[in-house]
């Protein structure tokens, strides 16, 4: 069974615009090494955003590019969830964003590397190489913020708060997704439990009973994605049809 | 005393008080430093490539990775605490060294002093 | 040893193309200067991040995102290699950024001009990059060890970012009457900022004999300038640009480029801190650094406590 053009572009969506939000770091990190690193992190989104928006192009046929796919599509076709257009808000909220979002990623991609897809199989393995890292990275930093000081303690829990709300979303199964042959739904169980170890590193509780936010995959987006779409594909709509 | 150097990148930007920290005061609350050693994938010998600072070795060689290495596969990292480090002096000149002097940085805070001279 | 044997000692050294290492004797002259270079040079990779990495979130294309990305990542790597060798003369990470902060310590000019469009981008690539070049090369025979290390590394990754500046242009150059436009004007914007990188005129420098007799500096401030003018002529005509200065002219007799008069008001006024964007950028680096001492603050006390944790189990 071969993957649905929907599916890779929900795929290459999640990750241009997360690695869309994480660049927005760079310059202005708490501290030069993690400059570095979320900006590496941020690169490597792109890059997967770039390896699976050329296979839609391929898949899409007709002379589209990966840039059509990125800059000329708008916010009713990006097939994103909203977990990934939140602003990054501080580090505290970036690192956990980036954690429970990568968990995820790890968990699918490791599925992913043996469809029938071979295409989606390739890019899936050289992927969980980096997500591999993602995680690691990641869930350090939600034990260090949350058994560090006060402080830290506070803004993780905060930002706890804000963002468990949109982690159902990534396990809600969309038609192409099953049409795809993935089913989200299984990954939840390994996906809590992944959370709850280093949760309990971090002397922190996951939510429960929490309303799940939605829409993302159908287009329904919150008001941020067409921010981010104005200013990132703001060059490509003004001139239209050029070279860069 | 004669400058034995002199900046030639960027020309010279003239300074009223520029930069050329006194007497330095010891860091308050930067992160400890940290040396980075890397063989390559095809290296026999890990070589010094520079420093950084981190709070622990698992971080120090996440950022060695990601600033050294720039993601290379197959690389070895080391990453030593530079306190840590000593270093061997080919020209001594015995008396005119204490022992702290054997560290391999200029950094007052590679050196522990008794608790009474820790304003020097 | 007499402090004049040390100092015999140290100049052998120097002048027998030796490296002088963090530990080594040297006239407290020689360190602070090199702290202070050093750390100039770190902090102009830093804010340099920042003209450049505001076009990040708005470049035209996928590859031009990725790219722009991996330079101004490269730029902080930079940064970090020179504030790690500037540690090794005793100062610490903090107090050379408060030096930054405070503006006892300056850093390069040019990061103190606005990218406006997305065309400056390859211009600061191509001008600012290739000036940087022209030193760089150079550097990396200084006299300080971890510098030479430093500038060694830097150099082998710099060129990239030259050549992907030039390239960006190239493109716009032959493109619509809209990028055309917006090539040349950021070329028009961007040429005599780029000239006043190399500093005031020799005649007006400080301690250059000095510099020229130890072979450490190669070549003077306006020999670098005239290098770097003359290149840029050729180089622009690939774009089928002009270089915003009606007095450029060959002279057969120098075999040169005569070039226009630098507003030297301007250079002066910019350094002083009343450039385009000198009260931004610092701003920007300040914000970041502030916001970011409870992250600083909350990693070292985790790295505490875990320790303080290990050596409990291990009693």
């Amino acid at each position: 069974m071969k993957a649905t053009l929907d599916y890779i572009l929900h795929l290459a969506d999640n990750a241009l615009i997360l690695g869309q939000r994480n660049a927005e770091w760079c310059g202005h990190g708490p501290v030069l090494e993690q400059d570095i690193a979320i900006s590496n992190i941020s690169l490597d989104l792109i890059g997967q955003a770039r390896s699976f928006y050329q296979y839609a192009a391929e898949l899409k046929g007709s002379g589209t590019t990966e840039d059509d796919l990125a800059y000329l599509r708008d916010e009713r076709q990006f097939r994103n969830i909203l977990l990934v257009e939140q602003p990054k808000g501080d580090w505290a909220f970036t690192t956990l964003r980036q954690f429970l979002f990568s968990s995820y990623q790890q968990l699918l991609f490791q599925k992913l590397t043996t469809h029938d897809d071979e295409r989606l199989a390739a890019i899936s393995e050289k992927t969980l190489k980096e997500v591999n890292y993602h995680v690691r990275w990641s869930s350090e930093w939600v034990i260090r913020l949350g058994d560090g000081t006060e402080e830290s303690r506070s803004r993780i829990l905060s930002a706890l708060a804000s963002i468990w709300t949109f982690t159902g979303e990534m396990f809600m199964p969309e038609s192409f997704e099953t049409t795809s042959g993935i089913v989200v739904t299984d990954l939840e169980t390994a996906w809590k439990e992944k959370i709850k170890t280093s949760f309990a590193e971090a002397n922190i509780d996951a939510p429960e009973n929490t309303f799940m936010r939605s829409g993302g995959k159908k287009g329904i987006h919150s008001e941020h994605l067409g921010f981010i779409l104005a200013e990132m594909q703001y060059l490509q709509r003004s001139y239209p049809g050029c070279e860069w | 005393m004669k400058s034995y150097i002199r900046l030639f990148f960027y020309g010279d930007i003239p300074g009223q008080e520029t930069g050329g920290a006194p007497a330095p005061q010891g860091p308050k609350n930067d992160w400890p430093l940290w040396e980075v050693f890397i063989r390559s994938k095809q290296g026999l010998d890990h070589k010094h490539v520079g420093s950084l600072h981190a709070t622990d070795a698992q971080m120090a060689i996440e950022n060695a990775r990601d600033v050294y290495t720039r993601r290379q596969e197959g690389v070895s990292i080391w990453v030593v605490k530079s306190q840590d480090i000593h270093a061997s002096r080919p020209e001594e000149s015995g008396e005119l060294y204490d022992p702290a002097a054997d560290k391999i940085y200029r950094h007052p805070t590679f050196y522990d002093l008794p608790d009474e001279i820790n304003h020097m | 040893m007499s402090v004049h044997d040390l100092e015999k000692h140290f100049q052998d050294t120097i002048d027998a193309e030796i490296k002088i290492e963090p530990l080594d004797w040297m006239p407290d002259a020689y360190r602070k200067t090199n702290i202070r270079q050093i750390s100039q040079h770190a902090h102009s990779e830093i804010v340099g991040m920042l003209p450049e990495g505001n076009w990040i979130s708005r470049a035209p294309s996928l590859k031009r995102k990725a790219i722009l990305l991996a330079k101004v990542q490269d730029e902080a790597g930079h940064g970090l290699y020179l504030y790690s060798a500037c540690e090794t003369l005793g100062t610490s990470r903090e107090e050379t950024i408060n030096d930054l902060h405070s503006g006892r310590a300056k850093y390069s000019s040019i990061f103190n001009y606005p990218t406006l469009t997305w065309a400056d981008i390859g211009t600061v690539g191509w001008l600012v990059d290739g000036a940087a070049i022209m030193n760089q090369v150079m550097l990396t025979r200084t006299s300080y060890g971890p510098y030479a290390r430093a500038m060694v590394r830097i150099c082998k990754e710099e060129s990239f970012h030259q050549r992907q500046g030039f390239e960006s242009l190239l493109v716009l150059s032959k493109g619509s009457e809209a990028q055309r436009a917006m090539c040349q004007d950021a070329i028009n914007r961007w040429w005599w900022p780029a000239l006043m990188m190399f500093g005031p005129r020799d005649s007006e420098s400080t301690n250059s004999d000095q510099s020229m007799k130890w072979k450490i500096k190669r070549k003077t401030n306006d020999e670098l300038r005239q290098q770097f003018v003359d290149m840029c002529v050729e180089q622009v005509k690939l774009l089928g640009m002009t270089l915003p200065d009606p007095n450029l002219k060959w002279n057969e007799e120098t075999k040169h480029y005569d070039f226009g008069e630098i507003d030297w008001n301007e250079f002066w006024q910019v350094v002083k801190g009343n450039g385009p964007c000198n009260l931004e950028r610092l701003q920007a680096r300040k914000k970041a650094w502030e916001e970011g001492a409870w992250v600083r603050e909350a990693a070292a006390a985790h790295a505490a406590k875990k320790q303080k944790r290990a050596d409990a189990n291990a009693a």
